[in-house]
């Protein structure tokens, strides 16, 4: 018996050496040590054997087990190991095509995110932002503001009129009002939002957007408006952009500056091979915005609701900017028309 | 304004290049918005020649060979065509190699067979006006021969062109203008051109004026001259008249333009023997009077224009333009010199009206001060003195006020806090007196006395503006407030802000929309008569008809731009709008709540290789970017079938957005009719309100204990009817469920075949987990039961054999 367990023993170590893949080996186990395989009936088989041969045989038939069922797990390992680097091998994929998307793109219009840009620069040098009526009593858009009663401004031809106490607003200037109305001084806001004149050629829509700034405390002044409109045309434009202010001249404010930005497309007006720079004309510098330091008549107008304003007490900067203006500026946009076309084409750009 | 430089730089001269004046005069106030160069580029081959002969062309019966004097040895030949060529005069002589500001150029040449070295030339080929009535003939003094023609024509011009700001009517004569240059460069001012005055106050005998009301025109002051001859105006003052872009016309006419140019105050002269009576009377009109005006056209004066009247009625509309009755001409030989100013709105709103906008009424609509009629009394005096060798008449007639000196307190400690930096009394005297105003300083404070042309300076801070913009803007150094409260977003901009994120993430673009809407919105979207969407904001004078309403939703603009996306070859749009809609109230203004729109067209997940043609949108598809975007904010939302189905909406396949218990908007697919009147295909749309959104989102979300103990999973098939909604099952389910029930899905669901008709298959997944123990099996098993059998009693549901 014990020549029988070791010859099965070298024909089972042969047979699972020669396996060549798992299932082979899986097939050989099955052969060996089996159910029905001849060394596990051998055991059982031991019994009947007698006395002084069942140790004897038990053990041996035993070893023959476990030496091949550890021969058995050895090869399956090595042969699980070549099984996988072939199928890892073989799994090929090309690399370069398309990635399967789980989303579309989408995003914010070019104006919504000039126009967050510009709050999130006021956000962080402290001012809150304030929201006023698009359809605007005409005092606040104009009687308010100082504007004369004849100003040319307020004729039909340039204001859409609701009736004759209510306009379209055609600056977000009222807002300024409104906020000061809202809380005593000192106020620093800005207001964004659409503002309306009758205007439609290449360069202007009948709806745009403004961002209007107002600061009151006492003791602002004129330095403190540069130094603001500085520090907002080098987080717009670049740290590296200077500001010039030009006298001018503005119903609300007194003294009233026009805001040019050094060029960022050109060095002093003329591009690297030396042309005239089409963006600043080759004046070095672009126009941005109109500012200037409220006019009393503005504050005495407030401060007849809300003396805290009295002009004789307080003392302001205002500012407003074209959202479109400062869009195309910076991102090259050249027709206006195409910030109101809402072509995919043209949204996923700045998206 | 156009101001020719030539003339500038009489007035005052920094000895800079022109692109620095009009950069200097630009950071003070004045914007330059071009310069541009007439005339005559290179004068040096334009000379004066003498005609010594002039005889008819032998073959050309129009020309003439002369023989003309330039300086040199010998006289040059040249062939003119000109009628009005004679010997003896002395002419202008473009040599050969001249560039005529046209850009021909002059050579030598043969005409009809006859050399020609030159050209002898008209005014308009020189550039001096438009007059083409033959050869430009030199008085006597211009010669000699051979002299430079730039020493007695003013051939080459450069034209600065200001924008005037309306609160600075003092820079529309050129003179002002001078005088801001003077203040910003420190050059040398020439002594106002007014100090010479040949009039004489008092009476003017033989002539009155009578102003019915005062308001419309402050001051009025008239002369009346005798003149004799034709008179001349002299070349320079054409060509500066020329380049001023005013057509030089008659000695008597060319005096008022020029006044205008310098002085900045327009005259009217009348034919004083054209007038009726000896009085005139300026009035408002009556509507309906007629007059024909100085270019021959008939006018209808309408109530409120202002007239000036004769003892005929009419003869010129007050500072927009003369009438034609009393006109100056050839004839005239007295004449009634005008010089008043108006109300600006008035003439503002007339000339209009009348469509008829000159150098005057452009000048008298901003409102010139009462001190320039006499200014442009005392100049005129001197040009009908230089052209005519005429003195006024005794007298000046004079209607009106006066206009006493203004003096204003400024306090130095004022500018240092309305400018910062450090200011002494000097520094702000000195620009304040190169721009003419008096200053008598005591201590810190001063009196200063404002020109009694500069209307717009009448407070310490108009005081303020002059003397910082001449000082300079370049030099205040920047600085920040300090005083603020801190930067923040209000919670409702901050939630705005997130649901624009949020639909930007899940793939939608935003659009920037029209406020306006087409009227036929409301039809073209099938709402109702009686919707309340047709109430709209109406413009009085919307820029189109098709932009007369203000929008009530949102959804047009989503639509059409859609809509011109597809017809672009675009197969998958997918928009958003945030803004407001504009609602009419009762009382007060118009209410303007913001609203979210969304708009999906094409396949409902972004085709690929692997599955290159997904199902397109559907409702559900609408459902699930609401369930992003309310889902973000964690508000407490679901969509219920309509009671009323939007009318452009597919009737059974769009709801209602709830939120919170509120009905705060709609969705669904458009209905196949609407969407293909918009040019779509299957389209899904939704419109929110976002206040309801920000009133239902939690102000802070707190955290909910997460359970580390495993969880135990179970389907459910349940036959439900179809009247009773999925979204009533996973409700009861969710109710019946208990503690333990974590979520419930609908996985599958299923109608006809093998199903009950009437019935629908609904495949529910629940998630159990306990936060305290592991869950068994049979736990769950219990909790399902517990769910089906609500689900049998209150919905009628069956499960699933």
């Amino acid at each position: 018996m014990i020549d029988r367990i070791s010859k099965i023993t070298a024909e089972a170590k042969a047979a699972i050496d020669s396996a060549a893949t798992t299932d082979a080996l899986e097939q050989e186990r099955i052969n060996w040590l089996g159910r029905k395989a001849e060394l596990p009936n051998l055991l059982r088989g031991v019994r009947e054997l007698p006395a002084e041969e069942r140790g004897a045989a038990g053990k041996a038939a035993n070893e023959a087990r476990v030496e091949l069922e550890n021969l058995i797990d050895q090869r399956l390992t090595e042969l699980s190991a070549a099984e996988l680097s072939a199928a890892i091998a073989s799994d090929t994929a090309d690399v370069t095509l398309p990635g399967k998307p789980s989303s579309f793109r989408g995003g914010l219009h070019l104006l919504t995110k000039t126009m967050r840009e510009i709050e999130d620069v006021f956000l962080g040098l402290g001012y809150r932002i304030a929201e006023g009526p698009e359809i605007e009593q005409v005092s606040y858009n104009f009687d308010a503001l100082n504007h004369d009663p004849h100003h040319p401004a307020r004729s039909a031809t340039d204001t859409f009129y609701v009736d004759a106490s209510t306009l379209l607003r055609t600056h977000t200037s009222p807002v300024q009002v409104r906020a000061m109305l809202a809380e005593p001084p000192p106020l620093y806001v800005i207001a964004p939002g659409r503002v309306y004149r009758r205007d439609d050629d290449a360069t202007h829509t009948p709806q745009f957007h403004q961002i209007e700034g107002l600061a009151v405390d006492e003791g602002i002044s004129l330095a403190d408006l540069k130094g603001t409109l500085l520090a907002f045309a080098k987080a717009i434009f670049g740290e590296e952009r200077e500001i010039r202010l030009r006298p001018h001249f503005f119903p609300f404010t007194e003294p009233s500056v026009e805001v040019d930005v050094s060029c960022f497309a050109c060095d002093s007006g003329k591009t690297e091979a030396g042309d005239r720079c089409g963006l600043c004309k080759g004046t070095a510098w672009i126009e941005i915005l109109g500012a200037g330091m409220v006019d009393p008549n503005v504050f005495a107008s407030v401060a007849a609701e809300r003396p805290e304003y009295d002009p004789a007490k307080v003392q302001g900067f205002a500012f407003g900017l074209g959202i479109e203006r400062i869009a195309m500026l910076k991102h090259s946009v050249p027709d206006l028309r195409l910030l109101y076309d809402n072509d995919i084409r043209f949204l996923e750009q700045f998206a | 304004m156009k101001v020719p430089l030539s003339l500038l730089l009489k007035f005052c001269d920094p000895g800079l290049p022109v692109e620095e004046i009009a950069s200097i005069l630009a950071l003070t106030g004045t914007e330059v918005e071009r310069v541009t160069k007439l005339g005559v580029e290179d004068p040096s081959t334009f000379v004066v020649g003498h005609v010594v002969s002039c005889e008819k062309h032998p073959d050309a019966d129009r020309l003439n060979v002369c023989s003309v004097d330039i300086g040199g040895s010998e006289p040059t030949q040249i062939v003119c065509g000109a009628p009005n060529v004679a010997a003896g005069q002395l002419v202008p002589v473009a040599l050969t190699g001249s560039v005529m500001p046209n850009g021909l150029k002059i050579k030598k040449a043969k005409l009809r067979g006859v050399e020609s070295n030159g050209m002898i030339c008209a005014e308009d080929e020189l550039g001096l006006s438009r007059s083409h009535e033959g050869i430009l003939i030199l008085p006597e003094s211009s010669g000699p021969a051979g002299r430079p023609l730039a020493d007695v024509l003013p051939l080459g011009e450069t034209v600065l062109e200001l924008e005037i700001t309306p609160n600075r009517p003092d820079c529309l004569g050129v003179y002002g203008v001078a005088r801001e240059l003077h203040a910003a460069t420190g050059a040398p001012l020439a002594p106002a051109p007014w100090t010479v005055d040949h009039g004489t106050s008092g009476d003017l005998e033989g002539f009155a004026l009578d102003v019915a009301d005062p308001a419309v025109c402050p001051r009025f002051t008239a002369r009346i001259y005798e003149i004799e001859g034709a008179g001349e105006t002299p070349m320079e003052i054409q060509g500066h008249l020329t380049a001023a872009g005013m057509r030089p016309i008659s000695p008597v006419v060319d005096i008022t333009n020029y006044t205008m140019l310098v002085i900045g105050e327009p005259l009217h002269a009348f034919d004083l023997d054209k007038l009726d009576g000896q009085k005139l009377t300026v009035r408002s009109a009556a509507g309906g009077e007629k007059l024909t005006t100085l270019d021959g056209q008939d006018r209808t004066l309408e109530a409120g224009d202002p007239v000036i009247d004769d003892a005929s009625g009419p003869t010129s509309i007050a500072g927009v333009m003369g009438g034609a009755r009393s006109e100056v001409g050839e004839g005239t030989t007295r004449v009634l010199l005008e010089a008043a100013v108006w109300h600006g709105p008035t003439i503002n709103s007339t000339s209009n009206r009348l469509n008829l906008r000159s150098e005057a009424s452009g000048r008298f609509e901003k409102g010139l001060a009462p001190a320039l009629t006499d200014r442009g009394q005392a100049f005129a005096s001197q040009l009908f003195s230089e052209f005519f060798g005429a003195t006024p008449n005794q007298g000046t007639a004079v209607a009106g006020q006066d206009y006493p000196d203004v003096t204003i307190k400024l306090a130095a400690s004022k500018v240092e806090s309305l400018v910062g930096g450090a200011w002494s009394v000097d520094r702000i005297v000195k620009p304040l007196e190169a721009l003419g105003f008096g200053v008598t300083v005591t201590g810190g404070d001063l009196d200063v006395t404002v020109p009694s042309d500069r209307l717009d300076v009448r407070r310490d801070v108009d005081l303020i503006e002059e003397i910082v913009r001449i000082d300079g803007l370049d030099g205040i150094e920047p600085t920040l407030p300090s005083g603020n409260k801190g930067g923040l977003l209000s919670r409702g901009q901050r939630i705005r802000r997130e649901v624009a994120d949020e639909l930007g993430a899940a793939g939608l673009f935003e659009i920037a929309g029209w406020s306006f809407a087409n009227p036929n919105l409301g039809d073209r979207l099938r709402l109702a008569e009686n919707d309340a969407r047709r109430v709209v904001v109406e413009l009085e004078n919307p820029m189109s008809s098709e932009e007369a309403h203000m929008r009530t939703t949102l959804i047009g603009s989503l639509l059409e731009s859609a809509g011109t996306n597809v017809a672009r070859g675009a197969s998958s749009v997918r928009l958003f709008e945030i803004g407001p809609v504009y609602l009419p109230s009762e009382e007060g203004l118009a209410d303007e709540p913001i609203r979210v729109a969304t708009l999906l067209v094409g396949p409902s997940v972004p085709p690929d290789w692997g599955n290159p043609a997904p199902p397109s949108v559907d409702i559900h598809s609408g459902t699930a970017l609401l369930e992003r975007v309310l889902g973000s904010q964690r508000v407490t939302w679901k969509v219920l079938p309509a009671r009323d189905p939007e009318p452009f909406l597919h009737p059974v396949r769009s709801g209602v957005i709830e939120i919170d218990g509120h009905i705060a908007g709609w969705m669904g697919e458009l209905h196949p009719e609407v969407a293909a009147e918009f040019g779509l295909p299957n389209t899904v749309v939704a419109e929110f309100d976002l206040k309801a959104v920000e009133s239902a989102s939690p102000e802070v979300v707190h955290y909910a204990p997460v359970s580390p103990h495993p969880v135990v999973s179970q389907d459910l098939a349940v036959l439900l009817p179809l009247t009773v909604a999925s979204a009533d099952a996973v409700a009861a389910a969710q109710h019946a469920g208990g503690a333990e029930l974590e979520s419930v899905a609908v996985f599958d669901v299923y109608e006809g075949d093998g199903v009950d008709p009437g019935f629908r298959s609904l495949g529910l997944r629940f998630v159990f987990r306990a936060h305290d123990r592991t869950l068994t099996e049979d736990e769950a098993t219990a909790a399902r039961a517990a769910i089906l059998a609500v689900l049998e009693s209150e919905l009628g549901a069956k499960q699933r054999g």
